[in-house]
């Protein structure tokens, strides 16, 4: 299926690893290969499509059900699958990069609790895989609102985060917090307990939303190297496939904490980085917009000229890993845009200096959210960027943003929205 | 063995891909704990929807009703109503009104 010249050179970062990086004829422009030193698995990972041969699927995760908004290459005209699991909260579905028809799916409900699901056929078909999300020896407790200890309970799978290089490998990013990790395809969960259990954990303290754990980074040049976010506990690094964690949270500064620039407690809303450069971070935190280029040992403000550097959202450009995305929101009690603008902002300078995208977008008295998980960019050779918005909007710019058009305007509110590029 | 009729949420219906009604069969006494076991081994995906998979405590905004009486805060092991057990009366799982 594919063809290649390919040629063979280390990793940037040395071992575990090898690159194989060459240009195909066929599917795929890039194929990195792997070595976990059991043997080579390979990741066919589209770094690069072509708009005339591929195909994008939207997963959106809404409060009420699922949809899969697929396209061809031009982005033009999209077919609306849904609602899949009718009524449920779909926080978050996401595709295995390894195999695109690989989907995970969190599927949750007030009533009814948790349960996974999982397709093998790109969302056509849906089976339910293992909801035990049990933690490891003694829960213990955090900090409650109050600050009384709390018994850590499970609540709900927030984030998904399959492996870039097994498509039975996922990750769970759990409320209250903890990350999950399952070997079989989500037929059973494991928690890396190291990380709740590596020293500041009982000080730990939810936010509004919940004590959720809701970002995952895998480093596609280290195999050993991951991030997580909490909210409100802060960013948190491991470099040994997560049976060791540390903070990383030196140059934050969140006034709403007693100490503002405490090891943890920092309320991080969500982190990106671009897999050509994985020690770079960009962070859209309670207040500020971060970035830090030591793997997160420290930040810096990248707010800049930002009207409001509040938000939750924030992407990196597919292929210019200094070209950022954001959707400023005017503050932490008014969870809308500025003014009743939507107006995406973009950096093509990793930060500092913004431009607003406001093309396509409403610009007077819209008041809806944009949450966290809710965008996403696709691979092909002009950028797609996609965001979802809690009044039901799917919007997407096919020219790196440029210009925008809503795929969907009546949804339920939209929780979560993750691109696949296919070929 | 005691055949058992048991009514589920619509949403628990779609889940496991089951009619609103379903038949399931317990051995030994019918309580809610083996009545719910039997439906957990008849429909695997529902471990967890309607009490803890651990702890096996109802979870709270579910209910159980049958013979015109809430049942939900009876004892897990406590036998249920002979007209359940002998299925001339469905045992109704229930997910409590919330909301306003």
């Amino acid at each position: 299926m594919l063809r290649t010249n390919a040629h063979v050179s280390k990793s940037r970062h040395g071992a575990p690893g090898f690159v194989l990086a060459g240009k195909f004829t066929a599917q795929f422009d890039f194929m990195k290969l792997h070595c976990d030193g059991s043997g080579f698995s390979v990741a066919a990972e589209l770094e690069r499509g072509r708009s005339d041969m591929s195909q994008v699927r939207l997963l959106v995760g809404t409060k009420k059900g699922a949809f899969v908004l697929t396209a061809d290459g031009t982005r033009k005209d999209w077919k609306v699958s849904g609602p899949h699991f009718a009524g449920w909260e779909m926080y978050h579905l996401k595709g295995s990069p390894v195999d695109p028809s690989r989907i995970y799916a969190s599927q949750s409900s007030g009533w009814f609790g948790q349960v996974m699901q999982r397709s093998d056929d790109g969302g056509e078909t849906w089976a339910a895989v293992g909801n035990k999300f049990e933690y490891e020896g003694d829960a213990g407790a955090h900090q409650w609102y109050d600050g009384t200890a709390h018994p850590w309970e499970f609540k709900r799978v927030w984030h998904i985060e399959p492996s870039l290089t097994d498509p039975d490998t996922v990750y769970a990013g759990i409320e209250d917090a903890a990350l999950f990790k399952s070997m079989d395809g989500g037929a059973s969960w494991q928690e890396l307990s190291g990380l709740r259990k590596h020293g500041t954990g009982p000080a730990w303290q939810p936010g509004a939303g919940g004590m959720c754990l809701h970002t995952i980074i895998l480093d596609p040049e280290n195999a050993e190297r991951m991030y997580i976010a909490i909210s409100a506990a802060g960013a948190f690094r491991t470099d040994d496939g997560g049976a060791s964690w540390k903070p990383i949270n030196k140059g934050l500064h969140s006034l709403y904490i007693p100490n503002p620039t405490a090891e943890v407690g920092h309320c991080v809303h969500h982190i990106a980085m671009h897999p050509a450069k994985p020690g770079t971070l960009f962070m859209q935190k309670h207040w500020d917009v971060m970035r830090s280029d030591d793997a997160g040992d420290s930040w810096t403000e990248i707010s800049g000229d930002l009207p409001t550097d509040f938000g939750f959202v924030i992407d990196v450009h597919a292929h210019e890993p200094e070209t950022l995305y954001v959707v400023p929101i005017k503050s932490d009690a008014e969870h809308f845009p500025l003014d009743g603008k939507l107006r995406v902002y973009r950096s093509r300078a990793g930060g500092n200096e913004w431009e607003p995208l406001t093309a396509g977008l409403p610009q007077s008295d819209c008041y809806v959210n944009v949450l966290r998980d809710a965008m996403s960019v696709d691979k092909l050779d002009e950028c797609g960027v996609y965001f979802g918005t809690t009044g039901g909007q799917v919007y997407a710019s096919t020219d790196a943003g440029d210009s925008w058009k809503a795929i969907v305007r009546d949804l339920p509110a939209v929780l979560s929205v993750e691109a696949q590029t296919i070929a | 063995m005691r055949r058992v009729r048991v009514e589920l949420p619509s949403s628990l219906c779609r889940l496991a891909r089951v009619d609103r009604e379903i038949k399931v069969e317990v051995v030994g006494a019918v309580t809610q704990s083996t009545v719910l076991d039997a439906v957990e081994t008849r429909c695997p995906m529902l471990v967890g929807t309607i009490r803890d998979s651990a702890t096996k405590v109802r979870r709270p905004f579910i209910r159980f009703f049958a013979c015109e009486e809430d049942l939900s805060h009876l004892s897990p092991d406590e036998p249920l109503p002979e007209a359940v057990a002998n299925g001339s009366q469905v045992f109704l799982i229930i997910g409590a009104i919330a909301g306003g």
